[in-house]
């Protein structure tokens, strides 16, 4: 395995633990993102995502263990480490003094790259903001500074894209052509990472999740895999007369408002809760199957560590 | 090399778009100070034989205006980048810290020929001067304006808000700038504060930047070039260090 070469995973962390004071922010994370996936780190505030995407974006320094980006190291082989790198920060930070062109013209020769024009134009046009691209920073709104964050990460085309928090306090519209274009970058073999406080976000769009808690690793498999073992699928019923028949109860996991719900193994088992039903007399008014989410997998996960 | 030009491109656009605040202004305040000294003092005080006071006045202020703005530069660059938060796109791409040095040092020194030009330029109004020694005038020029750019990276990265660089900046550049000679010759301090004042590296960048004009000076050129270039050096040495250990830039 070379650095760089086709089978050296996109992001490596291996016992990373990172300090800051009396705070343990990383305690001990191993990870490894093989190229191409669509990866979310997952977690509540404050759990460390934050601080694991600045270590391996170079902006912050692990105290212990090691980074490595496409098998560059982000401290002793910075320069190929952050050629590799494009990094959409969570804070809306922005250059007083320019325009949207002439800070990613400026971007791209920090990368290096003279000529750019074209793919910066593609750029402008994918994020929507070829009307906006003489405008100074300072006069965009926030949307607009945040696809302009997102150009800045892209400007000179890295293999691996981190995205922190991209679509917060983003309108649906672009929420949407942003993700879209994310995808088709990630179909051409960028490897995306990405951290989102939309749980559902990151359920369409990734192929598998870690989740942080308190510094440290708690869940990280494919997302299909935690959906299907960490939760059941569970029947919600309202019924007439409004009496759940006694048998049934051990299965009861909610009731509120006349709706009852009912955890199931699996989905044939709805039949032997129908046959009760009816066996008691009672009828059904109205009836649901609900898959877990990847919401309830993470709130159950967090609330187990 | 493309990250340091595209680097000193944008410092000095960043200075460029806001001329009148960087540039035009520190050469009004040099032709204040001018105006008011050269009238107070005018006549009564002969530095140099047959120079007069307005002349030997001139090198020193037109030195003056370019090593503060040097300073303000770097420094303004770096602690505006970081109070806003943009500092992080100067962070993430590859750019080697020798690189990030060159660049913000040597947009200080262009900013402040500009202003030392200005300030030379609106002077000839008043008086005339000779350039005897053009080499070394342009030497110290250059030499002075990068030692405070390099220090004025030093500022921007250790002061975390705007006051703490104000502190940085009245407390250290600017007194050691005013008691450098800019006004006066050190022959004509006590002899404390003569010996003093041959602590202050600034002193022989003014002395010797004077030199460049008039071909007279308190120093020889030469000390002045072995204090100012030793002292640039270690300078350099410590921003450098500064710049690959992360302090207070990369947590």
């Amino acid at each position: 395995m070379t650095p760089g070469g086709d089978h050296v995973p996109a992001i490596r962390v291996q016992g990373v633990h990172k300090h800051f004071g009396s705070l343990h922010a990383l305690r001990g994370v191993d990870l490894a993102i093989e190229q191409g996936e669509f990866f979310a780190l997952l977690g509540p505030n404050g759990a460390g995502k934050t601080t694991l995407i600045s270590i391996l974006a170079g902006l912050a320094r692990a105290d212990e263990g090691r980074v490595e980006i496409l098998g560059f190291d982000v401290r002793h082989d910075y320069r190929r480490a952050r050629r590799a790198l494009g990094v959409v920060p969570q804070e809306l930070v922005f250059d007083p003094f320019f325009t949207v062109r002439e800070f990613l013209t400026l971007q791209s020769g920090y990368y290096g790259l003279r000529h750019n024009e074209a793919w910066i134009e593609e750029l402008l046009h994918h994020l929507d903001l070829t009307p906006k691209a003489d405008t100074n920073m300072r006069n965009l709104s926030g949307g607009m500074k945040r696809r302009a964050l997102v150009a800045q990460a892209l400007v000179h085309k890295p293999p691996v894209i981190v995205l922190d928090e991209p679509t917060s306090g983003v309108d649906v519209e672009l929420r949407h052509s942003l993700w879209q274009f994310i995808q088709r970058l990630n179909r051409e073999g960028h490897t995306i990472v990405l951290t989102t406080h939309y749980l559902e976000e990151a359920q369409n769009l990734c192929t598998r999740v870690a989740m942080l808690k308190h510094g440290g690793i708690v869940a990280l498999d494919a997302t299909e895999s935690l959906l299907r073992a960490t939760q059941e699928p569970s029947l919600r019923l309202t019924l007439v007369p409004d009496r759940l028949p006694p048998s049934l109860a051990p299965r009861l996991t909610l009731q509120e408002k006349g709706v009852y719900t009912l955890s199931l193994r699996d989905y044939a088992q709805t039949e032997e809760v129908l046959r009760v039903l009816r066996e008691a007399g009672v009828r059904v008014a109205d009836m649901s199957v609900e898959r877990p989410d990847l919401e309830d997998v993470f709130v159950q996960i967090m609330s187990r560590h | 090399m493309q990250g340091f030009s595209t680097l000193l491109y944008k410092e000095l656009l960043r200075f460029w778009k806001v001329g009148f605040q960087t540039i035009l202004a520190p050469v009004v305040t040099a032709l204040l100070y001018l105006l008011i000294f050269s009238h107070a003092l005018k006549g009564r005080v002969q530095i140099y034989p047959g120079v007069s006071y307005t002349a030997f006045l001139v090198p020193g202020l037109v030195m003056m205006s370019a090593l503060q703005n040097a300073f303000a530069n770097s420094s303004s660059s770096l602690i505006q980048s970081k109070v806003m938060g943009n500092v992080v796109f100067l962070l993430l791409p590859p750019l080697s810290y020798p690189e990030i040095f060159l660049a913000y040092t040597t947009a200080a020194v262009i900013r402040g020929v500009i202003v030392g030009l200005g300030v030379f330029a609106v002077t000839l109004a008043f008086t005339h001067l000779p350039v005897r020694e053009p080499l070394w005038l342009a030497a110290f020029a250059v030499l002075g304006c990068s030692i405070l750019g390099a220090a004025g990276i030093v500022a921007g990265i250790w002061a975390d808000k705007f006051d703490q660089l104000a502190a940085f900046q009245n407390f250290i550049i600017v007194p050691l700038t005013f008691l450098s000679g800019v006004f006066y010759s050190i022959h004509s301090l006590p002899a404390f504060w003569q010996a003093l004042s041959r602590f202050n590296p600034f002193f022989y960048v003014i002395d010797g930047f004077r030199y460049g004009f008039f071909g007279l000076s308190d120093v020889s050129p030469w000390t002045s070039f072995g204090v100012v270039f030793g002292f640039f050096l270690a300078l350099s040495l410590l921003t450098l260090q500064l710049l690959r250990s992360g302090y207070k830039l990369r947590f």
